[in-house]
């Protein structure tokens, strides 16, 4: 049912509507013309040699009087038939080479794959030249020679297949189960590659189709009195000055025909693998200016919206300030919108993404909006450039792989701050030390793939501190680092802070790491801030459901071992369908009627405390609810 | 003091042990291939069914003539003997007598190879030139889903272009070009005009495939996380573009244009045929039509050499420009 949807859906593409469409009149013509129109293709007219078009032959004669038109319909068995012979050998020999390390073990397998790997780096039309001086000039022989020559790129597809199946757990489920060579290929791997076999072998049709008449028109392919596209080109090409028509048109014909299988076969490669996501652009959103600017904020954000087209709105309404040398902690489920929230104060936010804000100002300078552009664009990323740092989650895939690291660090240096090369490396590598890296000299002019995990997170910080940065945004800078590492990268981050005066933005969904190390908490919940509340009170203070449901999913030491790990259950909720009321009620286990039909808002509850909740838990119902939480402090991330 | 000798001693063992290793590894590849390309060579004439003298002289000939023919190719030898002979002539540059007109190979290979070499390597330069700019500033003008209509047209026309043979191709250009507007010669090559059409016959297809390739791949690298890192940086477009994103996206452009390449020096089999072009690619056709095996043995060799040194090229070239795919194949 789901395979003949997507084969709906792929028919439903233009390209895949209309590549279908040729493709079955190619065939149909392949199977019509010769019966229908041979007569007419071989009669001999020797009052009409080699004319042009005219109402009788419609692109003329050859020189034998024979109608171009005709000859070219009913050359269309002769081509495709050809072809795909050639492109079922080719597919053969393949699946056999591509095959051979699963039947044959590990020594046979081997060498099917050395033979494989010389074998490839032939061009198909050498390697059919050469089989073709082998098995004779003719069809036979051209057939053999393309199909055989077409074998080692499937072979190597099928290797790649293969190779990818037997890395799922259910082959070597059946191998550890002792299931035979044979049966194993016949029952759990070939029925897994057919698919892109076949829509591979389509592709190739086109090109086989194409290769064979390459043949033929150089004369090592079919052989008079029998004809085929590329032989018609071959013999009318020495006229062409008197007769273009007679070699265009079986040109046009092959290309028509290849272009009918190779875009069908792409059309359904496409439609079989990852669907595009395609949506129109929204609006520019307007923002409104700022009121005041609040001087000693870092940073100032308020009623931030992300969205991208689907409609989906990620992150709707977030508004929070980030005072000199703060650390403030974002936590939250994947999905409650951290990370877009930090990539759009960070101006990050890549089309088709749109960003609004009420303000967004960073130091006193707007980023958004009308505001923003008062200052110059320049002016702004130099501000940026200089004062606020990013530190990204992977540090295995957020350094430049092809550049040293020192360089990577300098060059934001030699832009903004007008640093010669060797200052701005002079700097780099004192920067590497400041981060802690050993032999910071001889770190700088080595690759990233040389550093390790945790140093490359450090090298990413250091990067931050070539300038004189207000604030380091930092999105799950440890997620990707092991336990110990981790700690380091942390005690980094607490210590830059004390000795810069650098104010942090750490977004974690490791609820200990933010209650270690932050000043205050912004607890996220389906885009929006649910509770703001210092890092101190996280455990035993906060008032959001949500909030404590997260601390205590945190097991400690004093964790049962016996009873089940405690969850938040249910799901996140889908950012393109909110509910009308509050968005954790359908999880809540202290959900009223209000809950799911009004929308709390973020109201001061205390001092430095907001929640958005309209039944705030206090203390003593905490307490009755989960006994023994005051233990909460430590624990796996 | 420890920790720095340990560190300085892997830094020394990165410096070189990945090189030696991969120069091993690759001269490895290189050595097999070469024996299969000669082995194959070699065993070509063996394996046509029939005797090749008699196939070359044709049924008129007089069995005393064959007789003679075969004895002076070595052919009346073991198998072993003639593979020993051959091998040996190999390497003193002797790749045997033409049957048909009885010049020695290497004399009509000197004389044809330039020509064919000239042809691949200005086509060559020319795809680069053309699809490299092309691609990549398509690239970034349809990032992330911009201008569709710019893309959708790009993509059809580089899909069609890249799809239709070399030689069809070429019989296009000399229609248009040759016959109707008598721009450029139809065939022959004389005067820098006439190289014009069968460059471009050659090019324009892999041109296609190549701007293509590198398009996709700049999207591909456009959004990767050091892409971000580099405008988190917030350095300037063109910055992010040719210092960050350039050398990531043309590392995987030149693989897949290594093997254009070597699909090139194959195309201009057929489109020096279309041209009547004195080359390789014309001698290596006639010579198969004329069953003139020696001739067509030693014109195979060089087209095989040639796809080897490209290879090689293209490896070499890899491993400078992206340091990681030395270590990456061990």
């Amino acid at each position: 049912m789901k395979r003949t949807a997507r084969w709906i859906a792929v028919l439903r593409t233009p390209v895949g509507a209309g590549a279908g469409v040729l493709l079955l009149a190619v065939l149909l013509l392949a199977l019509v013309a010769p019966l229908l129109w041979s007569h007419q293709a071989t009669a001999i007219d020797t009052e009409h040699l080699l004319e042009g078009t005219s109402a009788k032959h419609w692109l003329g004669t050859d020189n034998l009087g024979r109608d171009i038109f005709y000859r070219v319909l009913v050359a269309s068995r002769t081509s495709i038939l050809l072809a795909l012979i050639a492109t079922s050998i080719a597919v053969v020999c393949g699946l056999a080479l591509g095959c051979a390390p699963t039947v044959l073990g590990r020594r046979g397998g081997r060498l099917a794959t050395a033979v494989v790997n010389i074998a490839v780096a032939f061009p198909g039309l050498l390697l059919a030249l050469f089989f073709a001086v082998v098995f004779g000039v003719g069809a036979k022989g051209a057939v053999l020679a393309i199909g055989l020559a077409g074998a080692p790129s499937f072979a190597r597809l099928t290797q790649t297949l293969v190779a990818g199946i037997e890395k799922r757990d259910f082959v070597a489920a059946a191998r550890i189960a002792g299931v035979g060579r044979f049966r194993m290929l016949s029952r759990h791997i070939l029925p897994n590659i057919a698919e892109p076999l076949v829509v591979n072998a389509t592709i190739g049709a086109g090109g086989t189709l194409l290769a064979f008449a390459g043949l033929s028109f150089l004369g090592l392919g079919v052989q008079p009195p029998a004809y085929d596209w590329g032989r018609l080109m071959g013999e009318s090409l020495n006229s062409i000055y008197v007769h273009p028509a007679a070699a265009l048109a079986p040109g046009v014909a092959v290309v028509i025909a290849g272009l009918a299988f190779n875009l069908f076969g792409e059309a359904v490669a496409k439609g079989f693998g990852v669907p595009v996501l395609k949506g129109s652009r929204l609006p520019q959103g307007e923002t409104a200016p700022a009121a005041e600017v609040d001087e000693d904020a870092v940073l100032v954000v308020k009623d931030l919206h992300v969205s991208f087209p689907g409609p989906v709105t990620p992150v709707r309404g977030i508004s929070f300030t980030i005072g000199r040398s703060e650390i403030v902690g974002v936590v939250g489920e994947s999905g409650s919108g951290k990370s877009l929230t930090a990539l759009a104060v960070a101006q990050l936010i890549e089309s088709p993404g749109q960003v609004r804000a009420a303000e967004l100002s960073f130091l006193g300078a707007p980023l958004l909006g009308r505001a923003a552009v008062r200052s110059t664009a320049a002016a702004r990323r130099r501000l940026l450039g200089t004062s606020f740092a990013m530190v990204f989650q992977d540090p295995m895939t957020s350094l430049n792989p092809t550049m040293r690291v020192g360089a990577q660090l300098a060059e934001g240096a030699r832009e903004h701050q007008g640093m010669s090369r060797r200052q701005a490396m002079n700097r780099a590598v004192d920067r590497l030390r400041a981060v802690r890296i050993p032999l910071p000299e001889r770190r700088a002019h080595q690759y990233p793939h040389e550093f390790s995990g945790g140093m490359r997170q450090r090298a990413m910080i250091g990067m931050g501190l070539m300038g004189t940065p207000a604030l380091i945004v930092a999105d799950e800078p440890t997620t990707a680092l092991d336990v110990t590492v981790q700690r380091q990268v942390l005690e980094l981050l607490e210590q830059i802070r004390t000795e810069n005066e650098v104010a942090v933005l750490l977004i974690s969904h490791d609820i200990t790491v933010v209650g270690q190390v932050c000043d205050r908490v912004l607890v996220m919940y389906a885009g929006r801030i649910v509770e703001d509340l210092p890092a101190s009170e996280l455990y035993t203070g906060a008032r959001h459901p949500y909030t404590r449901a997260l601390s205590a999913a945190v097991p400690d030491l004093d964790t049962p071992l016996d009873e089940p790990l405690a969850v938040i259950s249910g799901r996140p909720v889908d950012p393109a369908h909110y509910p009308s009321g509050c968005a954790f009620a359908a999880r809540c286990e202290f959900a009223t009627d209000r809950c799911r039909t009004e929308d709390p808002a973020l109201v001061s509850h205390g001092p430095a405390h907001q929640v958005a909740c309209w039944n705030p838990q206090g203390s003593a119902a905490w307490q009755a609810r989960y006994p023994g939480t005051e233990s909460i402090r430590t624990g796996q991330r | 003091m420890t920790a720095t000798a340990s560190v300085s001693g892997a830094a020394a063992s990165f410096g070189t042990h990945p090189w030696v290793r991969f120069a091993a590894r690759r001269l490895g590849r290189l050595v097999g291939s070469v024996l299969v390309l000669v082995s194959a060579a070699f065993l070509m004439i063996h394996l046509i069914p029939g005797d090749p003298v008699r196939g070359a002289l044709g049924p008129a000939a007089a069995q005393s003539v064959v007789d003679a023919q075969r004895e002076s190719l070595g052919l009346n030898d073991p198998l072993w003997v003639q593979y020993l002979h051959f091998l040996q002539h190999l390497f003193t540059g002797n790749l045997g007598t033409s049957i048909t007109t009885g010049l020695p190979v290497s004399d009509v290979i000197r004389d044809r190879l330039p020509a064919t070499l000239q042809l691949a390597v200005a086509a060559f330069v020319v795809a680069v030139l053309i699809a490299l700019p092309l691609g990549l500033a398509m690239g970034v003008l349809t990032r992330a889903g911009r201008r569709p209509r710019a893309e959708l047209s790009f993509t059809s026309t580089t899909v069609v272009l890249a799809a239709i043979p070399e030689f069809l191709l070429a019989v296009g250009l000399v229609y248009v070009f040759a016959v109707t507007l008598h721009w450029f010669p139809v065939a022959g090559r004389g005067s820098a005009s006439s190289y014009v059409l069968p460059v471009l016959a050659l090019a324009i297809g892999p041109a296609a495939v190549l701007a293509r390739i590198c398009r996709v791949e700049l999207l591909a690298v456009l959004q990767t996380d050091y892409l971000r890192t580099a405008r988190a940086k917030r350095l300037p477009a063109v910055a992010v573009y040719l210092r960050h994103a350039l050398p990531n996206a043309v590392t995987a452009t030149i693989t897949l244009g290594g093997l254009l390449l070597g699909g090139m020096v194959a195309g201009t089999v057929l489109v020096e045929n279309v041209f009547s072009w004195p080359g390789l690619g014309s001698t290596i056709v006639s010579s198969i039509l004329a069953k003139d095996y020696p001739l067509v043995q030693g014109v195979v060799l060089v087209y095989g050499a040639g796809v080897l040194l490209v290879n090689l090229a293209v490896d070499v070239i890899l491993a400078v420009l992206d340091p990681r795919s030395t270590i990456r194949e061990s």
